[in-house]
């Protein structure tokens, strides 16, 4: 449990390059054929804050990620990581710069076990080539089965799933799997973690625990997340900056209090009228939580 | 009973069972990463045969000069039709997909009856012909070099996959393409990957079926019991691949000594008809495969 007292490896950038944003998307565009998936989106999240993007269904929410994590091309704009662009780059390299993701309906190896999973997580990050896979009894191997095992030990034991780290992922509860997902982006030694609805058909009770993993990574291993969330309590909760999409443009963004007042977006969600209904539904949900 | 013969006859239903598993595999390989069901795979074993045939006698080099040559074309060719023929494909129905590769057999037999004609040819003779005995039992030496080759190969590959990172990214990509690709690994690739390898490992197959059977534009049949072993044992199974190989091998070989040559196709049939009946997804393959 007290295993990772130690300093954490991955702290905070230096506090001279804060002032540049993990990631600063600049008027992108994405069409498909005639549809605008999305039309000259532009926003940046901080390095270290949570960055929520939320709007209606189809408003091109995780188009956006795919087009973040290289999944799409945008047709114009540009996305810098960290001061750099990564416009030029597959999704399989925008990965080893640290752009780390899960996916909206769960995207595990299915028929492996949940520690294979974890671990598929590091593949971006080892060198190895073939030769010294030839190669690779001895000093090598041990260096790196315990550099694995730290990382390992540490993320499983993070997110509390050690009891589960044998088994297949395909026997797991949906909010295991979820965590589990969590975990293998973790592996990947994220600077920036991409979350396509964390905590989507989840109880209560697993939002709650999945709210206070993020909450974590964010704090203990100092990594900027951006998601997409649907459970308006949540979001209110634990976003340092909120961005709305509709018809893939950005309607709204700013601090969640700024948002959630927001005659527009409250609009945007529900069409015209009972806005009061949504209103108390968002600050009940946040009532909920400051209360827990 | 003479158990001398029928020692004699399984020993060679064996041997032709190591050519099934190695041709197989090569199927496996390509379903397993790309799954496309690839019914050109006794064609472009057949292609393997002609190419060594035109590097051996055509071109009169030496054997393992030839040998290496045809490895090499058959490596270039699989390159070529993933990318031009099959990448394109990507995303369309899987059974445009499979009709590709039909058409793709039917061009590999006329284009073969263009260069070499329709007659059957004789392989130079590369391997040992003293007949070889296992206890009393009297074994082809060809047969039993072709199971050796097949044997080791096959060894090799199961090797490969544990431990080279190839292997493993052809595990995560056959596991959710999506996930590989978000965790940096270049999916693309793997399909190349994996059409090379199987491409050069049907051609050391064609090599080695030709050397004992000779070679000719119909011996694309070869495919349609390899796709028989391949369902029985798992579309996407190699351990399938290899224990349905070898089976079906011992089954034509029995049958075809007791009952006659044109009950084999009878014996194999009616067992992949058992088979699916009992287990849909073959002995060993995955559950939510694509039942054929």
């Amino acid at each position: 449990m007290a295993s990772n007292v130690s300093p954490l490896p991955k702290a905070g950038p230096p506090a001279s390059a804060a002032a540049v944003p993990a990631l600063a998307v600049q008027d992108v565009a994405l069409y498909f054929g005639g549809l605008r998936a999305l039309d000259g989106v532009t926003f940046s999240a901080a390095q270290g804050s949570v960055t929520s993007v939320i709007g209606p269904n189809g408003a091109g929410k995780t188009s956006l990620f795919n087009t973040i994590s290289g999944f799409y091309k945008a047709n114009t704009g540009s996305i810098r990581f960290f001061g750099d662009s990564v416009d030029r780059l597959h999704a399989p390299d925008r990965a080893k710069l640290g752009m780390a993701r899960t996916f909206q309906n769960i995207a595990l190896f299915r028929g492996m076990t949940v520690l294979d999973n974890i671990k598929l997580g590091r593949h971006a990050h080892m060198e190895t080539s073939l030769l010294d896979a030839l190669w690779y009894f001895g000093r090598a191997r041990r260096e790196e089965m315990e550099l694995r095992r730290e990382i390992e030990e540490r993320i499983i034991d993070f997110l509390e799933i050690d009891h589960i780290r044998n088994a297949p992922v395909a026997a797991l509860s949906y909010g295991l799997q979820k965590r589990v997902e969590l975990a293998r982006a973790l592996a990947m030694k994220p600077r920036i973690l991409m979350l396509d609805e964390p905590v989507a058909g989840m109880n209560r009770e697993e939002t709650e625990d999945m709210a206070r993993f993020i909450l974590d990574v964010k704090e203990e291993w100092g990594v900027t997340i951006l998601m997409v969330e649907h459970d308006m309590g949540m979001v209110m909760d634990i976003s340092d900056h909120v961005v709305v999409l509709n018809f893939g443009q950005v309607i709204a963004q700013g601090e969640p209090r700024e948002i959630s007042n927001n005659p527009e977006v409250i609009a945007a969600y529900l069409g015209s009228g009972d806005v009061g209904d949504l209103r108390a539904r968002v600050q009940q949900g946040r009532g909920r939580r400051e209360v827990a | 009973m003479d158990w001398l013969f029928l020692a004699e006859v399984s020993l060679a239903g064996i041997g032709a069972g190591g050519l099934y598993a190695l041709t197989g595999l090569a199927f496996v390989l390509i379903y397993k990463a790309t799954r496309v069901v690839n019914l050109a795979i006794g064609e472009i074993l057949m292609l393997g045969g002609y190419v060594f045939f035109g590097f051996a006698a055509g071109l009169a080099l030496p054997t393992w000069l030839a040998i290496l040559l045809t490895l090499a074309v058959a490596g270039l060719f699989g390159g070529v039709v993933e990318r031009l023929l099959i990448r394109p494909m990507l995303g369309e129905s899987p059974i445009s997909v499979f009709m590709l590769t039909i058409g793709l057999g039917s061009i590999l037999v006329g284009v073969v009856e263009l260069l070499w004609g329709a007659n059957p040819l004789q392989l130079p003779d590369y391997m040992p012909n003293t007949p070889l005995f296992i206890g009393e039992a009297y074994v082809s030496a060809k047969v039993a070099t072709a199971f050796a080759v097949a044997a080791v190969t096959v060894v090799a590959f199961l090797l490969l996959f544990r431990f080279w990172r190839g292997g493993v990214a052809l595990r995560a990509t056959a596991g959710d393409q999506a996930a590989a690709y978000s965790m940096g690994i270049d999916v693309p690739r793997v399909f190349s990957l994996a059409w090379v390898i199987a491409c050069i490992t049907a051609a050391a197959s064609g090599m080695l079926v030709g050397a004992i059977g000779g070679i000719s534009p119909t011996m694309g049949v070869f495919g349609l019991s390899v796709l028989v072993v391949v369902i029985v044992g798992g579309l996407d199974s190699v351990l399938g691949a290899m224990v349905a190989g070898l089976f079906i091998g011992l089954l034509e070989a029995l049958t075809g000594a007791f009952l006659g040559g044109e009950f084999k196709m009878l014996a194999t049939f009616t067992l992949l008809v058992a088979v699916l009946v009992v287990r849909p997804y073959g002995l060993f393959g995955t559950h939510e495969i694509e039942r054929l």
